[in-house]
C-alpha cells in the first residue's frame, strides 16, 4: 500500500467539472460593462521604415473610441531580459521601423470587432520598403541587410559550453562521423489565441485578464512599458486555452489593450484571430545544425562538435533561451568526455522565434539521435546497447554544467528494449525507431532578474478546516492546480477536497515566475509542501499542547487525524484542533508560508527526468507515406503525484512532437507564411494517432516535493528522432530535414533506388 | 434590418432579433452569454464550436443563426440535468479527457452527435467522430477511451 493517501492516486482535475460543463471562464469568454473590443494593425512589409502613420481616418470612423500608435508608447523596448537590457529589443508598436510581416504599428478600440476592423481599413500608413533576409545563413553574412541598429551581421546573441578537449580527443577516435541536419518551425497552435482584457480605473490601476503562462511576468512587463508602478498591474490568469512556451512573454494583445484602456479610460479587449495567432505570435525555433561524432570501436563516445545557427526571426524573444538549451541538451542524455557547442541565434526578417515546449531540446534530440543509430549502425552495435554504454547514471556531473541526482534511464532502456523484443517479427515495411532523452525540471536562470523566491505559496486554515492555497503557478492546462492541491493536500494531511486553490492573480497570490521549463511541479511544488507543512506545525503545536504528550514523540497529520507517529492510534481530530488553534491565536487563521529558489544544483536545473521512447511505423515503399503504428515510452519522472496529468502529458506531446517529426511546418515565401490557418496547417489528429503506451518507471529525485520531477516537456523531446529512426528502419532512407513527410521519404527512395542501379 | 430569429436552446424557447449575417456561434456566446460553445479558428476546421442543431452535430462558425430558425440547438451548457452530470461529461472526467479544456464543449458535443447515431460505436467509428475536433493538449487517447467506455455502457443516464 502507498504510504501517500492523495499523492498517486487518481483523481479528477480540481477545475474539471467547470470545463466539462462550460462554465470555466476563459479571458475569451470576459466581457465588461462599457467594454471596447480593439484590433491590431500589421505590417505587410517583412522589412520596412515607417515614414508616416496617419489614423484621422480611423478616428473619424463612428463607434472608433481610441487608435494608439508607436508615438502613444513611452519607448520601451521590451523582453524578459532585464539583468541584459540589450536583448529587449521588441517595441510592440513600432515606431520607426518594421522587421518581420506581422509586427503591429496601430491599434484600435471600438464598440464592436467589425468597426474596429473597418477602422484599421482607414488607417494610412506610408512605408519604405528595405532590403529583407529571410534565411539565418544568408543574414549572417556582410552583404545581408541590418536588421537591428548595431547589431554587427544580424547576430543576436551567441552561446558556448565546452568541457573536455575535443581537438584532442577526435585522434583517440576510431571512427567519426560528420552530418549537417535542419530542424524546422513548429506553431503552438493553442486553442484559445492570445487575448487580454484590459481595464484601467481612473486611479491609474490597471487589471489584466490574459491567457498566460505567466501572471507575473505580464504584471512586471506590462507596469514597465506602460511607465507604471508593478503595484498598480494586477494580471490575473483566468482558465488558459493552452500555452506550449507561446504565453509568458508580453505580448500585442496584452500591450495593446492596455495601452488603449490607459488612453481611454475603458475596458479594452483584444483577441487575436487565428491568422495573426500563427503569423504575428511567435514559434519554435528553426535550426540548422552542423554535428561531429566520434566513438571507439566498442561505441564508447568520446567526443561531440556541435555548430548550431538558428533562425531568430525579428526579435530576441526567448530565442536565447532556446540557443542555450539546444546546446546543453545536445549532449544528453549521456556521458561525453569531451564536448563543445557553438550556436548562433541570427535576426531575420521573420516572425521572431521562441519557446516551445521542449525549448530547444526537441531539435536537438532529433539530431542526436539520428546521428547515435547511424553510429551505432557503422559500427554493428545494438542502437540500445550503444545507448546504454554511454548514458547518464545517477549523480552523474556534467563538466561544470549540472549535477544530475535521480536518472532511470538505464531501467527506461530496459523497458523499451522488452518492449521492442515483445513486438516480435515486424511485417515487411515496418520498422521501430528508439530515441533517448532527457529533460530539465524549471530552469535556475534568472534573467528576469526577480527579488522574489522563484516560488512562493501561502496556506491559509479557515475555522472548518478547509484550506486556501494562494500561489502564483498558472494552471494552463498541464494540471498544475490539480497536482499542487494534491500535494497541499498530501503534506498537511487532509482530503485533496478539503484544498481551494487559487492561482496566478498577481493582486492575491505570490510572486511564482510561471509555467514554463516544466517548473511548476518541483519549484512550486516545494513551495506548497513547505507552506503547508509550515500550517501543519502550527497544528501539531497545539495538539500537543492539548494532548500533554511526552516531547519524545514526533506528531503527524495523515487523513484529517493529528496523532502520534509511533502510536497512530492516538491523536485527535483536526477539524477540532483548527477550531481551537484559531481560538488560542486570538482569532487569526492558521497561515503557513513556503517558498523555494534553487540552490547549489549546477547552471541549468535542479533535477532532471529521462526517458526511451520507440515509435513503430508503416512505410509504403511506392508513394512514400507512413504511418505512425505505435509508440512506447519507458519514462522516469520521480514520484508521481498526479497519474492522470501524467498520462494526459504524454500522450499530448505525442501529438505534438509527432506532428513535429511527422507533418506540422510553416513554409514561408519572402517571410510570409504560407498556410496561416488550421486547414492549411497540418496536425495530427484522432485518426492519424497512433497507439500509446506508457511505462512508468519509479525513481526518487531528492529535490523534488516528495521526489517528483518533470512531467512536461521532455516527453516533446524524443519523438522526432524515433520516427526517423523508424523510417529508417522500414525503408531504408535517413531523413535530416524536419519534418520527415511522405514526399521527403518519397524522395529519398527515388534517390536511393537510381544509386542501387 | 435585423430579422427574427426563434428557436429553443437547452429546451428553452428564445425569440430575438439579430443581424442576417450573424453565425450561430456569436448568437449563443455573443447575443446570449452561452460561453462555453468556443471559437478556435472560424474557418471550420477546429471543431470547438460544435453544438447538436435538430439532433446532430454542427459547427455553429459554419451556419448563419438564421438557419436555426425553428432549430432545437442544446449547447454544453444543455448536457447536465441540475447537478448530475451527463454520461459523456462523466466518462470526460474518470478519463482525464480534457486538459486546458478550450476545445471540450466541441468534443462533447461531436460525442453526443455520435451517441445520438450510434449507442454502441467501435473505436474507429469513435475516432472518425472526434477527427474534425483538434485538441492540442491530450492527443485524443483519452478521449477515445473515455468515449469507449460510453460506448459499452459503463456510463448510464440516470432517469
Amino acid at each position: 500500500m502507498s504510504k501517500y493517501s492523495v499523492i498517486g492516486t487518481r483523481v479528477h482535475r480540481v477545475d474539471g467539472v467547470e470545463k466539462v460543463t462550460g462554465t470555466a471562464k476563459y479571458t475569451f469568454d470576459m466581457v465588461l460593462p462599457n467594454m471596447l473590443y480593439g484590433k491590431i494593425l500589421r505590417s505587410p512589409h517583412p522589412h520596412a521604415k515607417i515614414l508616416s502613420i496617419d489614423t484621422s481616418k480611423a478616428e473619424k470612423l463612428i463607434g472608433v473610441k481610441a487608435v494608439v500608435t508607436g508615438k502613444d508608447t513611452i519607448g520601451k523596448k521590451q523582453g524578459i531580459w532585464r539583468r541584459f537590457p540589450e536583448l529587449c529589443d521588441e517595441e510592440i508598436l513600432c515606431r520607426e521601423k518594421v522587421r518581420y510581416i506581422g509586427d503591429a504599428v496601430a491599434a484600435v478600440a471600438a464598440i464592436d470587432e467589425d468597426t474596429a476592423e473597418e477602422a484599421l481599413d482607414l488607417i494610412e500608413v506610408d512605408y519604405e520598403p528595405l532590403p529583407a533576409v529571410f534565411n539565418p545563413m544568408e543574414a549572417i553574412t556582410e552583404e545581408a541587410p541590418q536588421i537591428h541598429e548595431g547589431v554587427e551581421l544580424n547576430i543576436n546573441i551567441n552561446r558556448h559550453l565546452e568541457w573536455g578537449n575535443v581537438d584532442d580527443a577526435w585522434k583517440d577516435c576510431d571512427h567519426i562521423i560528420e552530418e549537417q541536419y535542419v530542424c524546422s518551425s513548429q506553431a503552438h497552435v493553442c486553442m484559445e489565441t492570445h487575448d487580454a482584457l484590459a481595464s484601467f480605473d481612473h486611479n491609474g490601476k490597471l487589471t489584466i485578464w490574459t491567457s498566460t503562462q505567466a501572471a507575473y511576468y505580464i504584471q512586471v512587463l506590462a507596469a514597465d512599458m506602460l511607465g507604471i508602478r508593478e503595484g498598480d498591474v494586477r494580471c490575473i490568469n483566468p482558465y488558459t486555452g493552452g500555452g506550449f512556451g507561446s504565453k509568458f512573454e508580453l505580448d500585442s494583445a496584452q500591450f495593446c489593450a492596455a495601452l488603449l484602456s490607459q488612453k481611454i479610460r475603458r475596458p479594452v479587449k483584444i483577441v487575436l484571430n487565428r491568422e495573426e495567432e500563427f503569423t504575428a505570435t511567435k514559434r519554435r525555433t528553426p535550426m540548422y545544425y552542423f554535428v561531429k561524432l566520434g566513438a571507439k570501436k566498442d561505441g564508447t563516445m568520446l567526443a561531440k562538435e556541435v555548430r548550431v545557427i538558428t533562425e531568430g526571426g525579428a526579435y530576441t524573444a526567448m530565442g536565447a533561451t532556446a540557443l542555450y538549451l539546444t546546446g546543453f541538451f545536445s549532449s544528453f542524455p549521456y556521458k561525453y568526455p569531451n564536448y563543445r557547442y557553438d550556436g548562433y541565434r541570427a535576426y531575420t526578417n521573420t516572425a521572431p522565434t521562441s519557446a516551445m515546449r521542449g525549448f530547444g531540446a526537441p531539435q536537438s534530440t532529433f539530431v542526436g539521435e539520428s546521428m547515435i543509430d547511424n553510429l551505432a549502425e557503422d559500427l554493428g552495435i545494438d542502437p540500445i546497447e550503444i545507448r546504454r554504454k554511454n548514458g547518464m547514471t545517477p549523480n552523474y556531473v556534467v563538466p561544470g554544467q549540472a549535477w544530475i541526482q535521480s536518472c532511470g534511464l538505464h531501467e527506461c532502456l530496459d523497458a523499451i528494449e522488452k518492449h521492442v523484443k515483445e513486438r516480435g517479427k515486424l511485417p515487411p515495411n515496418r520498422g521501430i525507431g528508439v530515441s533517448a532523452y532527457g529533460f530539465m525540471s524549471g530552469g535556475i536562470f534568472n534573467w528576469f532578474d526577480t527579488p522574489y523566491a522563484f516560488s512562493s505559496a501561502i496556506v491559509r486554515i479557515n475555522i472548518d478546516g478547509k484550506v486556501d492555497l494562494f500561489t502564483g503557478a498558472n494552471e494552463i492546462g498541464q494540471g498544475s492546480n490539480t497536482t499542487l492541491s494534491m500535494i497541499c493536500a498530501e503534506a498537511l494531511g487532509v482530503k485533496l477536497d478539503d484544498i481551494r486553490i487559487h492561482s496566478a492573480d498577481t493582486g492575491i497570490c505570490p510572486p511564482d515566475l510561471g509555467a514554463w521549463g516544466s517548473r511548476e511541479t518541483l519549484m512550486n511544488g516545494n513551495a506548497v509542501k513547505r507552506a503547508a507543512e509550515d500550517a501543519k506545525n502550527q497544528l501539531i503545536e497545539f495538539a500537543a499542547a492539548k494532548m500533554g504528550i511526552n516531547i519524545v514523540y514526533d506528531m503527524d497529520i495523515k487523513d484529517g487525524w493529528i496523532h502520534l507517529v509511533d502510536r497512530p492510534e492516538r491523536g485527535v481530530s483536526y477539524y477540532d484542533i483548527v477550531k481551537d488553534a484559531i481560538r488560542g491565536k486570538d482569532g487569526e487563521a492558521i497561515i503557513g508560508r513556503g517558498h523555494y529558489t534553487p540552490h547549489r544544483k549546477g547552471m541549468i536545473s535542479p533535477a532532471y527526468s529521462f526517458g526511451v521512447q520507440a515509435a513503430e511505423v508503416e512505410v509504403d515503399p511506392e508513394t512514400g507515406r507512413y504511418k505512425l503504428v505505435n509508440v512506447t515510452t519507458a519514462h522516469e519522472s520521480g514520484t508521481v503525484i498526479n497519474p492522470v496529468g501524467i498520462e494526459g502529458q504524454l500522450e499530448g506531446a505525442i501529438m505534438m512532437a509527432g506532428g513535429y517529426g511527422f507533418c506540422e511546418d510553416q513554409p514561408m515565401d519572402e517571410g510570409k507564411i504560407l498556410n496561416p490557418s488550421i486547414a492549411d496547417y497540418k496536425l495530427i489528429r484522432a485518426l492519424d494517432m497512433p497507439e500509446t503506451e506508457i511505462l512508468e518507471i519509479d525513481t526518487y529525485e531528492p529535490e523534488g516535493p516528495f521526489g517528483a520531477k518533470e512531467a512536461g516537456e521532455g516527453l516533446t523531446n524524443p519523438t522526432a528522432g524515433a520516427i526517423g529512426n523508424a523510417v529508417y528502419k522500414a525503408a531504408g532512407v535517413r531523413i535530416r530535414h524536419l519534418p520527415i513527410t511522405p514526399e521527403k521519404v518519397f524522395r529519398a527512395l527515388e534517390a536511393k533506388k537510381k544509386q542501387e542501379k | 434590418m435585423k430579422h427574427e430569429l426563434k428557436f429553443t436552446l437547452n429546451g428553452q424557447p428564445y425569440e430575438i432579433y439579430i443581424k442576417p449575417k450573424t453565425l450561430l456561434v456569436e448568437v449563443l456566446r455573443d447575443e446570449l452569454g452561452f460561453t462555453g460553445t468556443k471559437r478556435g479558428c472560424s474557418s471550420s476546421s477546429c471543431g470547438a464550436c460544435t453544438v447538436m442543431l435538430n439532433g446532430a452535430s454542427v459547427k455553429s462558425c459554419s451556419i448563419l443563426a438564421l438557419q436555426a430558425n425553428g432549430a432545437e440547438v442544446v449547447t454544453v451548457e444543455g448536457l447536465a440535468k441540475g447537478a448530475e452530470l451527463h454520461p459523456l461529461q462523466k466518462a470526460f472526467l474518470d478519463h482525464g479527457a480534457f486538459q486546458c479544456g478550450f476545445c471540450t464543449a466541441g468534443m462533447l458535443m461531436s460525442a453526443r452527435g455520435l451517441f445520438e447515431e450510434n449507442a454502441t460505436p467501435d473505436v474507429m467509428t469513435i475516432k472518425e467522430a472526434i477527427d474534425g475536433n483538434i485538441c492540442r493538449c491530450t492527443g485524443y487517447n483519452s478521449i477515445v477511451r473515455a468515449l469507449t467506455a460510453v460506448s459499452k455502457g459503463e456510463y448510464k443516464e440516470e432517469s
